[in-house]
């Protein structure tokens, strides 16, 4: 026992026997060859899965040569859930608490995506109030998953305070989402042909009051980062990517507009009505890190414009219907389902059978804060589908990160990684 | 508009018999084509011009609840330029090997999509640099979770998987490519160089 500890002793550079650390040397000599041996090392050196810039469990090994990264090799994985197989277990108004839990930064937005792929496959054509609510939750989500990854970038390349000011702003929009939804995270909002539920009185003019003073911040957060020099310094020239590699990467979303490829799926393939909104889509230059940080600021003013739209188009269309009047997809009201034989029939095969789209299958992306989302349903005419696929848009961007790290220094990777904005759960699912 | 894509009489005429059926569902197209001239004519949707699917939105795969209708891998193509989206797909036979050309030539995000489906549904893209398990690790064998026949729970019993991850050990989550970096190989023990020696990975068995 005694010897082993001693061998060990001896194995460990700059320490003698009995344990007193030696003279480090201060200058190489040319003759002993140990620049030589330094300089061909290559350092393997391992990040995560639990570390806090590796933003959840994701984990990379990395071959360094000197301080310059050769090559990235991500591992993911480590919060696979299962939820493609688990779909197909469900009925389709039972896969969207799923869909929260994929991309939890945007549950409603998830919500969102979900009942308009199976609502494409039934044809079913939406009440115009429902379309504006389920606006109204994308661009708000869009918000907080944009806070999220400001604060959290920031901290990456030591910025602290703005982390607080976004996460302020952000318990703002989770105080209306638990008003609306009765949940902070899980929040479950739509059901198939329309919503969970109507947002509550007096709801519209916390929203309004939140778009009205969001602008403050978001200039106090242009102020602290757009001309700082350090940021500059950090972001500008880093993890660039040209419009031919971020195309043949298959990237979307901020990621692939920061590149200068101009393409939006609420601009391009216009679902929800997007078309009618007044609003631009911002496209970058470099593709590097700070044209991502303008793009994605861009987004949240461009997100607060949709949303005042919104509102305005809500106030006049108080008291319309949020749901189809289609008993196959929709449950009849409480009291005519305990009054009316048809409507009881109804309401039992809704809740025994679940909604039933016809043989087909569909794909639907949309434009989700971390870059296109899309569900492929396949369906054989019951109430469970035969193939759920998620399209994930972090999982796909996060696939160009050995990519953009080749040659970076190895504090870049972290502000390269963080540039990408990805969530665990949906890269796993 | 039940009309299909103006991609699918293209395709006819220029691959013939490569092209199988083809249908519009939700207003989208599907086209299948056969598997041994697959990348052929992905790579020509992809350049020539008219068509010009320059972007690959998602490649996954379809395992039928019908044991006997063979599993298909798709592909979801867009054409940036001219926003439109063509589904094209590859039915594979269950009887005989599951194995495709990998389009990571074409479109290096074919990379991670790939390896999922090969993960998920054991097909393998003949071609692809770097074939491996990519959401489960590297020595699972249960077998490939999205295939119809994966009982939900998996094939193996709560107490054995238990067992098996608690048998996990950490040191060993290097493959022995991430070890030749460095040389760290040479420096652990003696007992893991074996066995890593041996190709084993990941979880011990």
């Amino acid at each position: 026992m005694t010897l082993r500890t001693v061998e060990m002793a001896l194995a460990t550079p700059g320490v003698d026997a009995e344990g007193h650390p030696t003279r480090v040397p201060l200058g190489v000599s040319d003759g002993d060859g140990y620049r030589e041996d330094l300089g061909a090392e290559h350092m393997l050196v391992n990040i995560g899965p639990q570390h806090p810039a590796t933003h959840g469990v994701l984990r990379l090994v990395l071959e360094l040569e000197g301080e310059t990264v050769r090559r990235c090799i991500p591992h993911v994985g480590y919060l696979h859930s299962g939820f493609e197989k688990l779909g197909e277990y469900r009925q389709y108004n039972q896969i969207i608490p799923l869909t929260d839990r994929t991309d939890y930064l945007s549950p409603m937005a998830n919500n969102v995506a979900l009942a308009l792929a199976v609502e494409k496959l039934m044809g079913l054509e939406l009440t115009e109030r429902c379309k504006v609510l389920r606006v109204i939750a994308c661009e708000m989500s869009r918000i907080i998953s944009h806070l999220v990854w400001l604060g959290t970038t920031g901290i990456d390349l030591g910025a602290f305070t703005p982390f607080l000011w976004s996460f302020q702003e952000r318990e703002r929009i989770y105080n209306l989402q638990e008003a609306w939804t009765g949940a902070r995270l899980t929040t479950s909002l739509t059901r198939v042909g329309g919503l969970m539920a109507d947002v509550p009185d007096g709801w519209e003019a916390g929203l309004r009051e939140f778009t009205q003073t969001f602008p403050k911040t978001l200039t106090e957060v242009d102020t602290m980062f757009t001309r700082n020099a350090i940021w500059i310094g950090r972001t500008q020239g880093v993890g660039a990517l040209t419009a031919e590699e971020a195309i043949n990467l298959s990237l979307s979303g901020p990621m692939l507009r920061a590149s200068g490829v101009d393409y939006d799926v609420r601009k391009d393939r216009p679902y929800l009505d997007y078309e009618t909104y007044d609003f631009d889509v911002p496209i970058g230059e470099h593709g590097d890190i700070y044209d991502r940080y303008r793009t994605r600021m861009e987004e949240m003013w461009q997100s607060n414009r949709i949303l005042e739209q919104a509102l305005d188009r809500l106030a006049r269309l108080k008291g319309a219907p949020i749901n189809v009047s289609d008993p196959r997809v929709v449950l009849p009201p409480k009291s005519r389902a305990m009054s009316d034989m048809e409507a009881m029939i109804f309401h039992f095969k809704q809740v025994m059978e679940g909604v039933k789209p016809p043989v087909g299958e569909v794909y639907l992306g949309v434009e989700n804060p971390k870059g296109e989302l899309g569900y492929y349903i396949v369906s054989d005419g019951t109430s469970k589908p035969v193939r759920w696929r998620i399209r994930p848009p972090s999982f796909i961007n996060l696939a160009s990160l050995p990519t953009m790290c080749e040659g970076a220094l190895l504090s870049d990777v972290i502000a390269i990684n963080a540039s990408v904005d990805i969530v665990m759960g949906e890269v796993d699912r | 508009m039940t009309v299909p894509s103006h991609s699918v009489p293209a395709l006819r005429s220029e691959f013939g018999s490569a092209i199988g059926r083809h249908f519009v569902s939700s207003d989208q197209t599907v086209v299948f084509i056969e598997r041994d001239r697959s990348h052929d004519v992905l790579a020509w949707l992809k350049d020539v011009p008219g068509q010009e699917f320059n972007y690959l939105t998602d490649v996954t795969a379809v395992d039928y609840r019908d044991p006997e209708r063979p599993l298909e891998v798709v592909y979801q193509l867009r054409s940036l330029g001219r926003r439109e989206d063509l589904r094209v797909k590859v039915a594979l036979d269950k009887r005989g090997p599951l194995e495709l050309r990998s389009v990571y030539d074409l479109w290096h995000g074919a990379d991670w999509l790939e390896r999922e489906v090969y993960d998920m549904f054991g097909v393998t893209f003949v071609g692809h640099p770097d074939l491996r398990r990519i959401l489960m690790w590297e020595t699972y064998a249960e077998g490939y979770p999205l295939r119809k026949d994966f009982p939900l729970r998996g094939h193996f019993s709560r107490a054995e998987q238990t067992r098996q991850a608690l048998a996990a050990n950490p040191e060993a989550h290097y493959s022995l490519e991430e070890l030749s970096i460095a040389d760290e190989y040479a420096e652990l023990p003696k007992d893991m160089q074996e066995r890593l020696g041996r190709g084993e990975r990941g979880f011990l068995k």
